[in-house]
């Protein structure tokens, strides 16, 4: 048909996706195109789906950890912090102080692994395979960390309510100073194959591009609505953890563009490394979990040894945690901006409603805005930084 | 402002604004509000220089079967520019589940309302396009409502041509 919506020439229906080769994730497009001109473009998710909030109603409260760590599986820990802090507030219990600190160094090094995927990939769907592979490679030094920490690369459920599962391994200091000296070389080849190219910069400046007010208008949060200037950072709004002792900026674009959203999580990573520097240094000695036995497994050595602590660990895997009734919501600050849990507890040891807020759910909201009246091609360089992972997204 | 500060300033500003205090409320911001009062309520605690929510940060619902009302939407509502949150949770009963749309306040409310409409069958009046959207269209139900059985299988759903049958009709020029 012609002339539709009031555009000039023949509009063509396109549908891209959900499997396309130049696209990472899940997702469709449903497009209608003037030439290569976005005239209307329709967003479908749902296509990870895989009834995250369901599935947590079905077990305990520690069930839910390994579900939370496949949110988004390019940053498992932060996933599992955030509900895990979400849960002690509902069960009004505090972690130990080594315990917070490791929980830090945790979620940064995922919030590291998160923003090398998301800038590798978006460079490597523009043609920059080399810079795409030298951060996946700054990944593997990342991921070796992890699993040293929590016996797993990817699938960690590090976290328990109330702890972490294991404490640090003893060279945790010397191993992650050599990663993230490796993390910092790659990063700066990085910086100078990308952020000054020529193409690199055609296909990002200028693209994308949303206002201040309509990203807070569509919920935007972590580096989609820093690069627009706002600093809005939820470690620093409302500092949980230890995140007020550490000493770290947050920074900021101005124009809002794929650009500015690039170099936004290109700092932010420095700024992660420092944290994780500091959180190192700082490393307090004590318990790694609470004691509490309404909450808290036993040690296996008295479930073995004693009536009461194996009825104890009986009653806390079969029953659950008996969180008190009532409600909250915790935010934290995810890979992809602000990763809220809003819980209900009706005091049974199950959980009566999991609701993740997904951050990149939001920003998939906004991408059609971002996307009409440009060009087709756009729609990969703007994709790629939304940072839409299909197991959070579509939850 | 504390949190009492600004439950009092909310019940204020917003005429049938309850605060939810107490143990339930874990010191958190919370206000019941009725559904009568939406959308305007929300636009005042929007634009108001004293609450400045210019943010949704999200919103879900509850279901709690076998309570009347039985279900429950939720805003978090957030203010980057003052930095405080309030939850708004809006009681809707079973027999007419349907709440007027935020979509003129926020537009984070359009795939939120269309999520809740997904998984809890409540409708937003005035939504401009409410569809599913996790769920596929032929779906039967909405799964997160306490009475959808976690083990319930789907019909089998005959393959659709995209191109004469899309999913969203009412704007394809195809169709």
């Amino acid at each position: 048909m012609a002339g539709a919506d009031g555009a000039a020439g023949d509009v063509m229906e396109i549908q891209m996706g959900p499997s396309h080769p130049a696209s990472h994730g899940t997702i469709k497009f449903n497009l209608r195109l003037d030439g290569e001109t976005i005239v209307d473009v329709e967003v479908e998710i749902g296509y990870l789906h895989r009834g995250f909030e369901k599935m947590c109603e079905q077990g305990t409260w520690n069930h839910c950890f390994p579900y939370a760590d496949r949110l988004n599986y390019a940053s498992p820990i932060l996933n599992n912090v955030g509900f895990a802090l979400a849960v002690e507030k509902l069960a009004g219990v505090t972690a130990p102080e080594r315990c917070q600190y490791i929980r830090v160094i945790g979620g940064e090094i995922s919030r590291l692994t998160d923003h090398l995927t998301c800038l590798g990939m978006a460079a490597n769907e523009l043609g920059a395979i080399s810079a795409g592979f030298y951060m996946l490679e700054a990944r593997e030094f990342l991921y070796d960390l992890v699993e040293a920490m929590t016996g797993a690369r990817l699938t960690v459920t590090y976290c328990r309510l109330g702890g972490v599962m294991k404490d640090l391994p003893a060279d945790m200091k010397e191993r992650t100073a050599g990663a993230l000296k490796q993390v910092r070389r790659i990063l700066t080849d990085c910086d100078r194959l990308l952020s000054r190219n020529r193409i690199f910069f055609d296909r990002m400046v200028g693209i994308g591009t949303l206002s201040r007010a309509d990203a807070i208008s569509y919920g935007l949060t972590g580096p989609l609505l820093r690069a627009t200037g706002v600093p809005y950072d939820v470690r620093k709004a409302e500092p949980y953890l230890v995140y007020d002792r550490i000493d770290f900026s947050v920074p900021t674009g101005t124009s809002g563009d794929n650009y500015d959203r690039f170099m936004v999580r290109m700092a932010e990573m420095e700024q992660s490394m420092r944290i994780i520097e500091q959180a190192l240094a700082n490393l307090p000695e004590g318990p790694i979990a609470i004691t509490d036995p309404r909450y808290f497994l036993p040690p296996k050595q008295e479930v073995y040894t004693s009536i009461e602590g194996l009825m104890n660990h009986f009653k806390l895997v079969i029953e659950g945690q008996k969180v008190p009734p009532g409600e909250v919501y915790v935010a934290t600050e995810g890979g992809n901006g602000e990763l809220g849990f809003y819980l209900v507890s009706d005091g049974s040891g199950r959980p009566y409603r999991v609701r993740v807020r997904p951050p990149s759910f939001y920003g998939m909201g906004a991408l059609g805005d971002m996307l009409r009246g440009r060009m087709l091609a756009d729609i990969i360089t703007t994709f790629g930084q939304i940072n839409m992972i299909g197991g959070e997204c579509d939850h | 402002m504390t949190v009492e500060a600004l439950l009092a300033r909310v019940a204020a500003l917003v005429p049938g604004a309850t605060p939810l205090g107490g143990e339930v409320a874990r010191g958190q911001a919370v206000i019941v509000l009725e559904r009568r009062a939406l959308p305007a309520a929300l636009e005042t605690l929007r634009d108001h220089p004293e609450t400045r929510f210019e943010m949704l940060s999200d919103l879900t619902a509850a279901d709690y079967l076998g309570r009347t009302p039985r279900f429950e939407v939720v805003y978090q509502l957030y203010s980057p520019s003052l930095n405080h949150r309030l939850r708004v949770k809006v009681p809707v009963p079973e027999n007419d589940p349907a709440v007027p749309t935020a979509t003129g306040v926020w537009k984070s409310a359009n795939w939120a309302e269309r999520e809740v409409w997904d998984m809890f069958g409540i409708r937003f009046a005035g939504h401009p396009d409410l569809r599913r959207i996790l769920m596929y269209p032929e779906f039967e139900g909405h799964p997160l409502r306490k009475d959808y059985p976690v083990d319930k299988r789907q019909p089998l759903v005959p393959e659709r041509d995209p191109i004469t049958q899309p999913w969203y009709p009412h704007r394809s020029g195809a169709a």
